[in-house]
């Protein structure tokens, strides 16, 4: 007879067979025999957070810096209610985790039994599937099945309920052989016409852009490098999504930064007035489009997503290719390279008075601001961050605000899986676990959470997992004392009435720091700026660094509410000009 | 409302409204409809009725049967986002109108009243393949099939002889001719 093995040991198992080196976690009373067979099963490290939040955030971080599905486990009722935050992260910008939740015993669900929650209730809406397994011989069958649905397609969160009697009792285990199923196969649903037309259409453009997302970063390095080559090829501008950043490099001159809310302007401008629009793995957001019936309004448009359900859901398009980016991609070279070998050069001309007038969008420089020779200007200190560590291989999360969006505009990345962001959600208190779980796949590499002091106090308690570990992250917080981009909006668009926004009793973040056990540093001036931040640099320990700016200091560009692409807000000296209007006031 | 654009919300155009008949075979599990009534209402897709049944006791297979609303791009993301759900096997789209498709609901009447009444209510149900189920000295249960405005009707027409009670299912669909829906 083969051998017996409980729950508890299956679900170790299943992880040993998936390749999940760690998992992010927090014990409780209804995973008990899960970690009691933790000892057992070496080849997998537990990461034990301090907030079950912080297990799901720190998942996404090793998912989105490595390619690979995060894993955490959590009790019942507080446990997984915790993690629903992350869980709902995790859906909205693509992250595939693997969450594995106790449950009260079979017999006492519905009895309202301590700590007993509708698990899989509370999480269907924001997860791509979930399982309550209710028999040990589904176990191990559900949990494969849960790897293959989040790492499938467009890649997503699962959870597994599993209650405690299930993790005692006992049945045989089959070593599991992963089916090489890749993306390419099952969810590629384009034909030749389709890439066909699309290289028609490139052809024909005389005012084209490539509008690219996370999707490029989800479909694998191979998709940049193919992004990079079909840029290339084409000789168009391209400009990329907040969580697209990175699967270009930014220093090359055919991107245009970020488009969006806070894109800049040449981005924005030149997707307002392209003829040839191609969406590469992005969702038309609502921060992407601004006022939609606007939205690109002379455009052929074509939209490149791995989920149908992308397609004509915001934004109507002209042609829609369903498929993983990877493969699309490489199939649009390979027909462009046999119809039009040298395209780039022999279509040069065509786009050349496109290219002059994005030339002189360009020359607005809208990413320019004033800078203070007393205060720390937070765009000047992201800047020289980014010049302090450009040569090094980093790894950069966020929070969600200001400091979110200035770290998009003046952190430039070069390679995808760099760049750890809350875009869909737009949960404040993602950077810092999310941190964690960066080191934890990268122990060798540079990560910097670039933080708010509002945003970072949300889960400021994974300081100590950090201290715990040995993890070297550096918290490197803007502290402008406001809830920034709540202040800003406040003051353009609630005259000036900063309603809770101002926090009046910060923490002492240097001693918070020391508190913790790791290093606290400060600047206040930007002449000390640059000492500090390599001082933080040279600290092989975890960091936080209270980096004092300019309290007052707006993000800009910005589209305001109810405006299209072409009426962008630029700098102070633009602001005069074009004043929000009362519609729009309404129209958050 | 035209003048009230906004940057962050869907197009003011007006667009008509079309009523579909969604058909959705599914794995027969625990949840799976709450799966699928709560895409409906966690996206803001209307259900004016259901109907759900297992079909299939060998394999499994439940299939829903849903009435609904919206406008064309509507319609297509419920399709799509259906066709999402790991526990769906397929998604079938009938427009009400669509001649080549039976559409009926089921109802059940209690009628109450003298012997004249009862006859007379057997009677005006007659063309919807009326059955009694049950029959007293006061009173009878008719059982219907018929279209859904056919039986709004009905409910307004039987209460003059003495309808107390109506029960009612939602609209099952399937194709005429010996085509079979893949």
């Amino acid at each position: 007879m083969s051998k017996l093995y409980s729950g508890a040991e299956i679900v170790f198992k299943c992880l040993q067979d998936q390749g999940a080196s760690h998992a992010f976690g927090y014990p409780g009373g209804a995973v008990l025999p899960i970690y009691d067979e933790l000892k057992n099963f070496k080849s997998i490290k537990h990461i034990l957070v301090r907030h079950e939040q912080g297990a799901g955030h720190a998942a996404e971080g090793y998912a989105r810096s490595t390619g690979k599905p995060g894993v955490l486990i959590v009790t019942s009722g507080p446990g997984a209610t915790n993690a629903v935050t992350a869980l709902t992260d995790a859906y909205m910008d693509s992250v595939p985790i693997v969450c594995i939740s106790g449950q009260v015993p079979t017999h006492l669900i519905g009895t309202d039994a301590f700590q007993e929650c509708d698990t899989t209730g509370i999480t269907r809406p924001c997860t791509k599937h979930n399982w309550l397994v209710k028999d040990i011989k589904d176990l191990a069958k559900t949990i494969h099945k849960a790897f293959e649905v989040a790492t499938t397609g467009r890649p997503g969160p699962v959870l597994v309920d599993v209650p405690k009697d299930i993790q005692f009792q006992k049945t045989t285990y089959k070593n599991y052989k992963k089916l090489n199923k890749s993306n390419s196969k099952s969810y590629n649903h384009f034909s030749k016409n389709d890439i066909d037309e699309l290289v028609n259409l490139i052809r024909k453009a005389s005012k084209p852009i490539f509008y690219t997302g996370g999707g490029v970063v989800n479909s694998g390095p191979k998709a940049s490098e193919l992004l990079r080559e079909l840029v290339h090829a084409t000789g168009f501008p391209i400009t990329t999504t907040l969580n697209g950043l990175g699967s270009y490099p930014a220093d090359d001159n055919q991107f245009l930064g970020m488009l969006g809310m806070h894109g800049t302007y040449e981005a924005n401008n030149a997707m307002y007035e392209c003829d040839l629009m191609i969406n590469i793995g992005a969702r038309f957001d609502d921060r992407i489009t601004g006022k939609i019936d606007e939205f690109s309004p002379k455009s052929k448009k074509v939209h490149i997503d791995i989920d149908p359900s992308s397609i004509n859901k915001n934004v109507k398009v002209d042609l829609a290719i369903i498929g993983d980016v990877k493969t699309v991609v490489a199939s649009i070279i390979k027909t462009l390279n046999k119809k039009k070998p040298n395209f780039v050069k022999s279509n040069k001309q065509k786009t050349s008075k496109w290219w002059k007038k994005i030339q002189k969008w360009r020359s607005k420089r809208s990413l320019d601001y004033i800078g203070s020779e007393e205060t720390i200007k937070p765009q000047y200190a992201v800047e020289r961050l980014y010049e302090l560590t450009k040569n090094k291989d980093i790894y950069i999360t966020t929070e969600v605000g200001q400091h979110q969006m200035w770290a998009a505009q003046y952190y430039k990345f070069n390679k995808p899986n760099r760049w750890m962001t809350s875009g869909g959600l737009g949960t404040m208190g993602y950077g810092l676990p999310a941190a964690v779980g960066v080191q934890v796949a990268h122990p060798n590499k540079l990560v910097i959470d670039i933080a708010g002091e509002a945003s970072v106090l949300m889960t400021m308690q994974e300081m100590s997992t950090a201290v715990q570990y040995g993890l070297p992250i550096k918290i490197f917080i803007l502290n402008n004392q406001y809830m920034g981009m709540v202040r800003q909006w406040q003051e353009l668009l609630h005259d000036k009435n900063y309603s809770e926004s101002y926090t009046a009793a910060l923490p002492d973040f240097v001693k918070l720091a020391e508190a913790y056990g790791c290093v606290g540093l400060r600047a206040k001036t930007p002449e000390e700026l640059d000492d500090k931040i390599i001082e933080m640099l040279n600290t092989d320990q975890p960091v936080i660094f209270d980096c004092r700016v300019d309290k007052e200091e707006n993000c800009f560009p910005m589209i305001p509410s109810g405006k299209p692409h072409n009426q962008m807000l630029l700098g102070p000296k633009d602001q005069k000009e074009k004043k929000i209007t009362r519609k729009g006031r309404t129209l958050v | 409302m035209t003048n009230l654009k906004s940057a962050y919300s869907f197009s003011s155009k007006k667009q008509k409204f079309d009523t579909h008949i969604i058909v959705v075979w599914v794995d027969n599990e625990a949840g799976v409809l709450a799966r699928v009534v709560g895409l409906f209402s966690g996206r803001g897709y209307n259900i004016e009725s259901l109907a759900v049944a297992e079909v299939d006791q060998k394999l499994n297979i439940s299939r829903i049967t849903i009435v609904t609303t919206g406008t064309p791009q509507v319609i297509d993301q419920i399709k799509l986002q259906l066709k999402k759900l790991v526990p769906v096997h397929k998604v079938a789209d009938f427009r009400r109108e669509d001649k080549n498709v039976i559409f009926k609901e089921m109802a059940l009447f209690k009628i109450m009243g003298n012997k004249s009444k009862l006859e007379k209510a057997f009677k005006a149900c007659k063309k919807y393949d009326a059955v009694i189920l049950d029959k007293t000295n006061k009173s009878i249960v008719i059982q219907i099939t018929a279209l859904r405005r056919e039986i709004d009707s009905m409910t307004k027409n039987l209460k003059k002889f003495g309808l107390v009670s109506v029960s009612r299912t939602g609209a099952v669909a399937m194709t005429r001719g010996a085509e079979v829906f893949k």
